[in-house]
C-alpha cells in the first residue's frame, strides 16, 4: 500500500507542465487532487514513471462564465464548485450531482478534472458533462483541441486523452429557460461507488411537449451513456412519457455485471432512477405536475 | 518547476499545529507516513491508505483532507493541523469533551480524522442539521462505536456554538 517509486515533477505554470507531459508521455500521470490517482499508486495499479503535479498552476483552477457555457479549470476543486452560486444558478445539474461524489473531505481536494480523466464508469461528474452536452478541452505542447464529452470516454478508466495531453478546462452549456435538469444515484452507502446514477436534462414547450430531452446513466455500463429518445421528441411532458422512455432506455441498455449487483438488477436500476429524474426534469423545466 | 529523482530525499518543511517541523521525504512518501515517521507525530492514524476509511484525515491549509492520498513533498510550506493541536494548554477542545461526554469513541483508531473533519466542519457550517452530521460522517468508518455518540457530540457542540 505504498507508491512505487516515481520522479516528481511540479509544474508551476502550465507551459512547464506540458513540457514535462511532452517530456515523459505515457510514462507521466497528471497529478490534480489526487482522490484517484493516489489510491491507483498506493495499490500499484498504476506505475507511473513520473508524476506530473500540476496544482500549482492557479491558472486552472477557476469557474468562470464564457460565452454560452461555464468553463470550470481543470483543477477546480469540487467543494468550490459546490459552493459556486454561478454553477448553482448556470450548470443546475452539476450542482446537484457534486453532493454524491464522495465524502466532504474527499471532495475538498478531488478536482472536477480529475473525475473526467480518470473515467470511472460509476462517477458523477462524467455524467453530469455527458448529459449536459458539455466539452473537454485538451492541451499539448502547441496544441489544443475539445473534444464533445460524448466522444470523450471510451471505457473503464479510458478516454481519448492522448500521451502528452493535460485537460485544462471542462466546458458545461448554460441552462436555457424552460429547461429542466436532475441526478440522481443508488449507492451502497452515501459516498460510496454508485451501482447505478441516472441524469436527465429536459425543454419543455409552451404547448406541454417535449423539444429536447437528455437521459444518461452512470454505473450501468462500462462508461457514462446517453440513451437514445429522439422518438420522444414532442412528446408530452407526463409522467407516462418519463416511465416509457426510461423503460425503453432500460431495455437497451447492456448494462455490467459485477460482486456488487447483478446486470438484471442494474436494468432495474436504469428504469427506476431514469423515471425519477425525467420527472423531475420535466416538472423543473415547467411542466405541469404530473 | 521542481523534480526530485526516484529515491531521491527531499527536504519537507511545514507548520504543524503552530509550529514548525522539518524531516525528508522522498518522492513517494505518503503525508501520513511522513508525520508519523519522520514527525513522530503518531496522532494521526493510518487504516485502509486509498482515501476511504478517514483515519488519516488532517487539515491542511483550513480543508479537512486525506494525508494518505497527498505526497509529502507537495505540503512543503503548508499549515497543517493534526489532532495532537486540538487541545489547548492540556484542556480538551470543546469538541473532545463532547465525545468523552457521548461515549463518541471506543478503541479510538478512527477519532483523530473524524475530530479534525468534525473540527473544520463544524467552521465551515456553525449550525448544522443532524443530516449534514450524518453526510460528513459518512467519509470516516468506525467499526466499534457506531455512530449515535458523534452525531450527538457534533450536534452538542454545534448547539452550544450557536
Amino acid at each position: 500500500m505504498k507508491p512505487a517509486p516515481f520522479e516528481y515533477c511540479r509544474a508551476d505554470t502550465l507551459d512547464e507542465a506540458l513540457d514535462l507531459m511532452a517530456e515523459f508521455g505515457s510514462d507521466a500521470s497528471v497529478l490534480a487532487g489526487g482522490m484517484s490517482l493516489g489510491p491507483m499508486l498506493n495499490m500499484r495499479l498504476a506505475r507511473p514513471a513520473a508524476i506530473v503535479d500540476i496544482n500549482p498552476v492557479e491558472t486552472l483552477a477557476g469557474i468562470a462564465a464564457d460565452g454560452g457555457a461555464v468553463e470550470t479549470g481543470a483543477l477546480c476543486r469540487q467543494v468550490d464548485a459546490l459552493g459556486s452560486p454561478l454553477v448553482a444558478e448556470t450548470v443546475p445539474l452539476l450542482a446537484e450531482a457534486l453532493p454524491f461524489v464522495g465524502h466532504f473531505q474527499t471532495r475538498n481536494r478531488g478536482t472536477l478534472g480529475g473525475s473526467v480523466c480518470h473515467a470511472d464508469p460509476s462517477a458523477e461528474i462524467p455524467l453530469a458533462l455527458v448529459v449536459s452536452g458539455g466539452e473537454i478541452v485538451l492541451e499539448r505542447k502547441g496544441r489544443s483541441r475539445t473534444v464533445p464529452a460524448g466522444d470523450f470516454f471510451d471505457g473503464i478508466f479510458t478516454t481519448a486523452r492522448e500521451p502528452g495531453e493535460i485537460v485544462t478546462a471542462l466546458r458545461w452549456p448554460v441552462r436555457r429557460a424552460g429547461t429542466g435538469h436532475a441526478f440522481d444515484e443508488i449507492a451502497q452507502r452515501r459516498g460510496d461507488f454508485a451501482i447505478g446514477a441516472a441524469a436527465a436534462a429536459a425543454s419543455v414547450a409552451p404547448d406541454g411537449g417535449l423539444s429536447a430531452l437528455s437521459l444518461g446513466f452512470g454505473g450501468i455500463e462500462d462508461r457514462p451513456v446517453l440513451a437514445d429518445l429522439s422518438g420522444f421528441a414532442g412528446a408530452p411532458a407526463t409522467s407516462g412519457t418519463a416511465a416509457d422512455a426510461a423503460a425503453l432506455a432500460a431495455d437497451r441498455a447492456n448494462p455490467i455485471e459485477d460482486p456488487k449487483a447483478s446486470a438484471a438488477y442494474r436494468r432495474q436500476l436504469a428504469r427506476v432512477l431514469g423515471r425519477r429524474v425525467l420527472e423531475r426534469a420535466f416538472q423543473r423545466a415547467g411542466a405541469p405536475p404530473c | 518547476m521542481l523534480r526530485i529523482a526516484p529515491g531521491a530525499r527531499h527536504r519537507v518543511t511545514v507548520t504543524v499545529n503552530g509550529r514548525p517541523h522539518s524531516g525528508f521525504a522522498e518522492s513517494r512518501t505518503l503525508l501520513s507516513d511522513f508525520l508519523r515517521h519522520e514527525l513522530k507525530l503518531f496522532g494521526t492514524h493510518v487504516g485502509c491508505e486509498h482515501g476511504v476509511c478517514g483515519a488519516c484525515t488532517v487539515e491542511i491549509d483550513g480543508r479537512a483532507v486525506r494525508s494518505c492520498l497527498r505526497l509529502a513533498v507537495q505540503v512543503d510550506g503548508a499549515e497543517i493541523g493534526t489532532v495532537e493541536g486540538l487541545a489547548k494548554d492540556g484542556a480538551l477542545s470543546p469538541l473532545q469533551e463532547a465525545f468523552r461526554r457521548r461515549h463518541a469513541l471506543q478503541c479510538g483508531f478512527c477519532t483523530p480524522g473524524i475530530l479534525i473533519s468534525a473540527t473544520q466542519f463544524l467552521e465551515a457550517n456553525p449550525d448544522p442539521t443532524e443530516a449534514e452530521v450524518r453526510d460528513m460522517l459518512s467519509g470516516h468508518i468506525c467499526r466499534c462505536t457506531g455512530y449515535e455518540g458523534m452525531v450527538r457530540a457534533i450536534l452538542d457542540v454545534a448547539g452550544g456554538a450557536s
